[in-house]
Order: C-alpha cells, then sequence, then structure tokens
C-alpha cells in the first residue's frame, strides 16, 4: 500500500451480489440485491427512505454481514479490502458530535491512523497527505478551527478531505448536499470528478432527484432490493422512478400551463421529499382536487384579493 | 419452617403494608419515567436529596421538606447548566447529583446528628414499627368477620401512607394528560394544556415519591422500583392503562415476596424487594408473549425460513 | 482548629494523598473519554455493578478487582444484552441492571456480615486502605494509564466517529472492549477512595470540566487529569479534618471546579457567552 492519497491501480472493481439482509427483529431490510461498479464511476443511489440505502452502505462497509449473498471489491472479501483501507465513508452531518474537541487538521488526519504505526505518531508523509487533501478542497486555512465552528458546506468539505487523506477508493457519501449552499455543491461535485478521472469509486445516497442527472454517471434504484442499475441515461427514467418511489413520489403534469404553449416541451416535475408550492393566478395549484374546500378556497381569494 | 411464619409479628405487617403502598406508588410513576426517559433523571433525584435531609434536620425542619427542595434544586439546576453550556445532559446531571450527594456526606460528617445514615441509604422498613392496627369490628352471621383498619397519622409509617395515597391518585386522576405530555409534548402545547406546569408537576410527583420511598428502601435502590416495574409491565402490553395496572401488580408481588424472603434469610430487605422485582423483569424479557426475547427470536426464524412469503 | 500541617505527620495520610493522587489522575484521563462518548450512564451504572463481585471476592478470598471486573463485564453483557433484544429504552435497561446488580451485592454483604463492611463499600476507606490494595491500585492504574497512553489517539477516533474507525480498519469492537475494561477498572479502583456512589463523579466530573476549557482533545486529556490529581489531593488532605469524610471532600472539589469552569470559562462560560450577546446586540443596533 502506498502512502499517496490516490495511488495508481488500474483495477477497482465493487461487486454487490445477491445480498439479503435480514436484521435481528425480523426485518427484510433488502433482499437480493445485485449490481457492479467499475473504477471511474460516479453512481447515485437513490430510493425512498427505508429502502435500504444505509442497510447497503453499512454491508459495503462490511458493519453488517449479509444473511445472503455477498460484497466483493476487487475480487476480495469487504474485510480484507478494508484492512487496505480501500473504502472510505463521508458521513451525514446529524452523526457528527460537531461539539467534540477536535480541529479540522485533527479530523483529516484521522484518516490516517489505518496507514500509521501503533501509536498513531503522523509521521512527515502523513502529514503531507492531510495538507494536500486540505488544500485540494480549500480548507488549508482553517485546518486549526475547531469543527463545529464551520459552515455546513466547509464541514462536508472537511470529510471529505479526511477521505482523500485516508487514499479510499470507493467512496461512499451519505446525503452528501443536505445543509450546503450551491457554491459548495458545485465544488464538491468538481471535486466528484476530478476523483472519478482518478478512477475512484463514488456511491452517493441522495434525496436530491434533480442533480443527478447532472454529475452521475451510473444510477443504482433501489427499494429493498435493486430496481434497476446502470448508465444514468438508461436507468433514470420516469418510469423507473415511479416503480422505485411508488405513491410517494409526487408527479406533477401540468396539462395546460403557459409553458407548454410558448414552446410546446412538456412540464412534469418529480419530487420526492419536499412538497413543492407552485403557485398560480388563483391560489396553490396544489389543490387539485377542491371539492370540499370551498371554503378554503374562498378565504385565500379574499385574503389575497 | 412456615413460610407465612412472619405475618404474626407486627413489625412484619407494617412492614409489609408500607412496602407495598411504596411500591405501588413507585409502579404507577414508573411507568410515566421509562416513557418520558427520566430513569436517570430519577436517579440522580434520589441521591440528591441528601443534602437537603441532613440540612432541614440542622435547621428542625420535616426532613422530608428539606428532601423535596434539594431533589427539585437538583432537577432545575441541571436543565439551567445544561441549557448556558455544551456538556450533554447526561454528564450534567451526574456531576450535578454527585455534587449535592458529596456536599451531603460532608455535611453529614460535621455534624453530631443522630441522623442514621445507614437508614436514609438503605432505607429501615423493618424498624418502622406499628403504625396502624386491625380491629375486628363486627360479626356477621355468614361468619365473615369485617375488619377496620386504623392508621395512626402521627407516626411516620401513617403519614408516608396518606402522602403516597395522594400522589398516587393524583398521578391516576391526571394520568392521560400526563401521557401526552411524556409522549408528545409539542402536540400537548397545540391543546393548549400547560405543559410546563404538568411537566413540573409529573417531576415535582416524583421528587415527592422519592422521599416517601426512602424509608422504605433507602437513597440507593429507590431508582430500581422506579425503573423496573414499568419496564416489566412495558414487555407485556402495548396499552398504558393496562401498562399501569401489570406494573403495579408485579410491584407489590414482588415487595411481599422479597420482604418474606429477606426475613427468610435474614438479608437486607430492600435488596430482596428489589432483586425479586429483578427476577420478574428478567422472566417477562424471556417469555413476554409478544416482546420477549424468546417471541421475537422465534418470529426471526419464521421470516427467514420463508423469506418470499413475506412481500 | 488543628494546625494545618498536622495531616502530614501521619504515614496512613501521607498515603491517602498519594494513592488517591494516582487514582484522581487516572480517572481524569479516562473521564475526557467518557464525557465525550455519552457513557456518563455507563460510568454510573458500572460503579454499582462491580460491588457484587468485590463482595464475593472477600468471601472466596481473591483480589477484589478480579470480582469486581468479572461483575463489570457481566453487568454491560447484560445491558446490551437487553438494550438488543427488547423494545426497553436504553437507559431504563442501564438502571434494571445496576440496580439489580448492587442489590445483589448489598444482599451478599449483609448475609455475610463478618466479611467486608458495608460502609467501605459504599463510602470508601482511603484513610484505612490496607497494603494489599494499594497494591492493586497501583496495578490497575499503572496498566490504564499504558493502555491510554499508547492508544489514546485510537480511543479517541472511536469515541468521535466509530464508522470511520471501522472503515479504516481499526477494530471497533475491541476498542470499545477496551474502554469498557478500563472503565471498570477505574470504577474498582475510584470504589476504594470515594466509594460507590461517588466514583461516577470521579469518572465524569473532570472530564466535563476540562471540556468546557479547551476545544482541544489532547489538552483536555491533560486538563481532566490534572483536576483529578488537584481535587484528590486537596480532597484526601482536607478529609483529616472531616471525620474521613474523602468522597465528599473530593467530589465536592470537583463540582465546584465544575461550576466555577461553567461559569467563567474563557469561550464556552455562562459569563463569556453572555457578554458575546451583548457584543453582538450591540453590534446590530447601530447598522
Amino acid at each position: 500500500m502506498s502512502d499517496s492519497p490516490n495511488p495508481p491501480a488500474p483495477f477497482l472493481h465493487l461487486e454487490v451480489q445477491q445480498v439479503s439482509v435480514v436484521y435481528s427483529n425480523g426485518h427484510h431490510a433488502l433482499r437480493d440485491a445485485t449490481f457492479a461498479l467499475s473504477g471511474g464511476t460516479i453512481c447515485a443511489l437513490v430510493g425512498v427512505n427505508g429502502s435500504g440505502k444505509s442497510t447497503l452502505f453499512k454491508s459495503i462497509m462490511g458493519f453488517l454481514r449479509p444473511s445472503g449473498g455477498q460484497v466483493r471489491i476487487n475480487d476480495q472479501p469487504v474485510a480484507a479490502a478494508l484492512k487496505q483501507h480501500l473504502v472510505a465513508y463521508v458521513p451525514q452531518a446529524e452523526e457528527v458530535d460537531w461539539q467534540f474537541p477536535v480541529s479540522v487538521w485533527d479530523v483529516v488526519m484521522m484518516g490516517r491512523y489505518g496507514a500509521m504505526n501503533f501509536l498513531r505518531i503522523p509521521r512527515a508523509a502523513d502529514k503531507a497527505a492531510v495538507e494536500e487533501s486540505l488544500r485540494r478542497v480549500s480548507m488549508w486555512d482553517f485546518r486549526d478551527r475547531q469543527i463545529g465552528e464551520l459552515s455546513g458546506g466547509q464541514k462536508k468539505r472537511v470529510f471529505l478531505a479526511r477521505a482523500l487523506a485516508q487514499g479510499g477508493r470507493i467512496i461512499l457519501l451519505d446525503e452528501p448536499f443536505t445543509g450546503v449552499d450551491v457554491k459548495t455543491e458545485e465544488a464538491i461535485i468538481d471535486l466528484l470528478r476530478e476523483l472519478r478521472t482518478a478512477g475512484c469509486i463514488m456511491l452517493v445516497s441522495t434525496h436530491n432527484l434533480g442533480s443527478v442527472p447532472e454529475f452521475c454517471d451510473q444510477v443504482v434504484l433501489l427499494n429493498r432490493t435493486v430496481l434497476a442499475s446502470g448508465p444514468t441515461a438508461d436507468v433514470f427514467t420516469e418510469q423507473n422512478l415511479t416503480t422505485a418511489f411508488g405513491g410517494v413520489l409526487r408527479q406533477f403534469h401540468f396539462e395546460h400551463s403557459t409553458i407548454q404553449e410558448h414552446d410546446g416541451r412538456t412540464v412534469r416535475l418529480l419530487t420526492d421529499d419536499e412538497r413543492p408550492l407552485v403557485f398560480g393566478k388563483d391560489g396553490h395549484l396544489e389543490y387539485k382536487d377542491r371539492e370540499g374546500r370551498e371554503d378554503l378556497v374562498r378565504q385565500r381569494e379574499e385574503q389575497g384579493g | 419452617m412456615n413460610l407465612l411464619e412472619p405475618l404474626q409479628y407486627p413489625f412484619m405487617q407494617s412492614a409489609l403494608l408500607l412496602g407495598s403502598v411504596v411500591a405501588a406508588l413507585c409502579a404507577v410513576l414508573s411507568c410515566f419515567v421509562i416513557l418520558k426517559g427520566w430513569s436517570l433523571m430519577g436517579d440522580a433525584i434520589s441521591h440528591a436529596v441528601l443534602p437537603g435531609i441532613v440540612l432541614a434536620y440542622l435547621a428542625g425542619w420535616p426532613l422530608a421538606v428539606g428532601a423535596f427542595l434539594s431533589g427539585l434544586l437538583c432537577s432545575v439546576a441541571t436543565g439551567f447548566i445544561k441549557q448556558n453550556s455544551r456538556v450533554k445532559e447526561d454528564t450534567v446531571l451526574g456531576v450535578v447529583f454527585t455534587g449535592l450527594f458529596a456536599f451531603g456526606l460532608v455535611l453529614h460528617s460535621r455534624t453530631q446528628s443522630e441522623l442514621h445514615l445507614d437508614h436514609i441509604l438503605f432505607g429501615h422498613l423493618l424498624g418502622i414499627g406499628p403504625f396502624f392496627t386491625l380491629k375486628v369490628i363486627g360479626e356477621s352471621p355468614g361468619a365473615e368477620y369485617v375488619w377496620s383498619l386504623d392508621l395512626d397519622f402521627g407516626s411516620l409509617g401513617g403519614q408516608v401512607i396518606l402522602v403516597g395515597i395522594l400522589v398516587a391518585a393524583l398521578l391516576l386522576v391526571l394520568r392521560r394528560d400526563l401521557l401526552l405530555v411524556c409522549f408528545d409534548p409539542n402536540h400537548a402545547r397545540v391543546l393548549a394544556l400547560p405543559v410546563k406546569f404538568l411537566t413540573y408537576l409529573l417531576l415535582a410527583l416524583l421528587v415527592l415519591a422519592i422521599v416517601v420511598s426512602l424509608q422504605a428502601v433507602g437513597i440507593i435502590l429507590v431508582i430500581a422500583m422506579l425503573i423496573t416495574p414499568g419496564c416489566t409491565a412495558y414487555l407485556w402490553t402495548d396499552r398504558f392503562d393496562r401498562m399501569m395496572v401489570i406494573s403495579v401488580g408485579t410491584a407489590v408481588a414482588s415487595t411481599v415476596l422479597g420482604i418474606l424472603a429477606s426475613y427468610h434469610l435474614d438479608g437486607d430487605s430492600a435488596s430482596c424487594i428489589v432483586l425479586a422485582q429483578s427476577l420478574a423483569f428478567a422472566a417477562s424479557f424471556l417469555f413476554a408473549p409478544k416482546h420477549g426475547w424468546l417471541a421475537s427470536k422465534r418470529r426471526a426464524a419464521r421470516n427467514s425460513a420463508f423469506p418470499s412469503a413475506v412481500s | 482548629m488543628p494546625d494545618f500541617l498536622t495531616p502530614f505527620h501521619y504515614d496512613y495520610m501521607l498515603r491517602a494523598i498519594w494513592v488517591s493522587a494516582l487514582v484522581g489522575g487516572v480517572c481524569g484521563f479516562l473521564s475526557s473519554f467518557i464525557t465525550l462518548k455519552g457513557w456518563s450512564l455507563m460510568g454510573d451504572a458500572l460503579s454499582h455493578a462491580v460491588v457484587p463481585g468485590v463482595a464475593l471476592a472477600h468471601l472466596l478470598k481473591l483480589p477484589f478487582a478480579l470480582g469486581a471486573f468479572v461483575a463489570g463485564l457481566l453487568a454491560s453483557g447484560a445491558m446490551a444484552l437487553i438494550k438488543a433484544k427488547s423494545r426497553i429504552r436504553e437507559d431504563a435497561s442501564i438502571g434494571i441492571v445496576f440496580t439489580s446488580f448492587f442489590a445483589l451485592g448489598l444482599l451478599l454483604i449483609s448475609l455475610n456480615p463478618a466479611g467486608v463492611d458495608r460502609k467501605t463499600i459504599i463510602f470508601g476507606n482511603l484513610l484505612g486502605i490496607p497494603d494489599k490494595e494499594v497494591w492493586q491500585l497501583v496495578i490497575i492504574s499503572a496498566v490504564t494509564l499504558l493502555v491510554v497512553g499508547l492508544k489514546w489517539r485510537d480511543l479517541m477516533l472511536f469515541c468521535f466517529d466509530p464508522n470511520q474507525a471501522r472503515t479504516i480498519g481499526l477494530r471497533t469492537g475491541l476498542l470499545h472492549l477496551t474502554l469498557l475494561t478500563l472503565l471498570s477498572a477505574t470504577a474498582v479502583a475510584a470504589l476504594q477512595t470515594v466509594g460507590a456512589i461517588l466514583v461516577v463523579a470521579m469518572l465524569i466530573t473532570p472530564g466535563a470540566t476540562a471540556y468546557l476549557l479547551t476545544d482541544r482533545f489532547g489538552v483536555m486529556l491533560w486538563i481532566s487529569a490534572g483536576l483529578g490529581v488537584l481535587t484528590s489531593v486537596l480532597g484526601a488532605y482536607g478529609s483529616y479534618f472531616f471525620n474521613g469524610a474523602t468522597g465528599g471532600c473530593i467530589v465536592t472539589l470537583q463540582t465546584l471546579f465544575f461550576l466555577a469552569a461553567f461559569l467563567f470559562a474563557p469561550k464556552h462560560g455562562l459569563l463569556s457567552a453572555r457578554r458575546r450577546a451583548r457584543i453582538n446586540l450591540e453590534a446590530k443596533i447601530p447598522s
């Protein structure tokens, strides 16, 4: 294992083979999940809450042993891949204790622990790796800040830097864009693209359906099993998404909208987390079914008028 | 050896009656405590009453008043420090209650008092002395006796029972409001319930229950009576009302069995009561029909045996 | 009022002072990990749960540390089992287990009045500690210091982000067990100096105080250890004047230090937070 954060490794392969996970309370979280990814890809992991996204992450990180099937990385079991520090993990913001008395530098240095000696005393190479990673995410100037004193986007970048310092080749990102401003989101996406060029596999679980086609070249659709996986253009279709999200996904057909009349394109809005508020002339358009709500509608019009 | 032999002694009768009332009171309260997540709070308050007791003794006040005030001080101070610092709540609670307890010990060491630290810490159930008399007040033709229970409210035992019954009655009357406050305080606020008042009321009742239980089981083990019966009942049912009934039932039964066992073993009575409750919990943990370990194991086995049958 | 130097004329006082300094320092080091890991309740629980082990060890003439250690591990196993296999909340399951163990310990003690004194276990017995037990304390402390000194960075990562620790190949199960073992071991040591009830203070108060004073983990370790030593020395010395209530003195001092930090800490204290809020408010009004 070389010490540089991104050692040239031409062969990188992640295979999830018929993974099934049953929790001890009898809950069947994942059934026969199968897909494969090769180096140089950004893959979105899309599914509703409880569709098994975090269970899948945990299986890839080796936190739980599947009751059926297996995860293989470079044709080795997960445990062996972990020993080579191949897998890195960028946690959700809520999972982190932001008041913990550690600085930005300390956190990124933790990424190097696996490669350090028994006492975890940093050598010059470790320090260089940390510095390089911090500079890459433009957080070098913040290295002495306590981690709680950063903005949402800065926090995210620090944990990404930790994954870089670790030299992880398979990077799992859990909801990387929540609580992050647009500028940081673009910076993170740029960084992910760079890593893709360097041959890494990035698996991004996200709610943010809109940005998936923009930066992900592959998609895995999950609902207790893998519904579809492959290139974004093939998988990220309206039909597949409707299957994946069932009734959870909101779908709006603007049958007779001004936009449609304007340029003739069909406008569809797909969203899974928050109900978008779409305003029209006479109040909220989302009250498609106004029967029984006449009072409310009238009230609004009076208020508006 | 006759198992029920101890029942003929007045001091054992007193212990059984007092122990049962205290156990029932704590059992009712324990249902709220575990659902509200106040287990540690109960532990902390029970220790924090010590300096209040010592100070009340020095000032010549009733000990229960001092205990009540210092128990409240513990929870208020914890809330204040937690809101104004970055230390986690459980840590703050630990810091505050040990501080108060330690202060109580130091105070006690400087007073030449008759105050038995042992009795406060470990309870003194068997030494409570007779505080009631059972009389046959009439004999009906069917040879059924009509008993009357005369409580001596001048004695400590009588007072404990009086306060205990009052607290339990208040809890029963307000149980729906209190349950809502435990379950969903925001909803309770929307319904215009006095959430803050009810929360503090529950806290005050908790402190009061701890104070009256001190005599029976002592500072150190009262927390068991405030957690274990509720948890046992929680494993048996999904209904709150039933949970209270089961909780009281197991607590009283454990108390009677524990006191009898302590007589025959010649061991510490508070420990025996708590261990009896623990055994009841252990049995429920294993064998409860729906939430027991064996039941859930069976369920899991069934699920993985026919995975396709689920979907 | 006795002369302030009298305590130093007695060998037993001198010994009590250095032993409590040692135990206080070790507990202080550990308290940083305990508070950050959120194991305060665990510390409380284990310090009570070791009691039946101590009682049995006295009965069987074994070293008390061995008995305490086994009881501590059994208790934490039982807590983990109840938490994993039932719907009881973690704090309640911890409460059930530790009170059961503690009650068992008290019952064992009451059944065998000739054995260990109940007072010794509840309040500690620093002033009358036998040589044999001093040796056990020294060994426990040395081992704990060695492990913390060698592996503090791993333990820190384990407290901060166990998932990351696992993905880079640290054995988190082992780290968990190590921290739990250190916790039971120091709980036993502190049992001797402050007694079962106040052990938890030794295991969290110095850490909580240090946490208010710094944003650096390394610094926090040293502050909390220093506080542990200082308060233990002062408390042991002061207990000469307080009828031997050593535990009470040590823990009261620790709480006072915590309150001082809570009020006056330069960055995270109540007063500085109020000042900052006022300055922010004033800065906003003109603009």
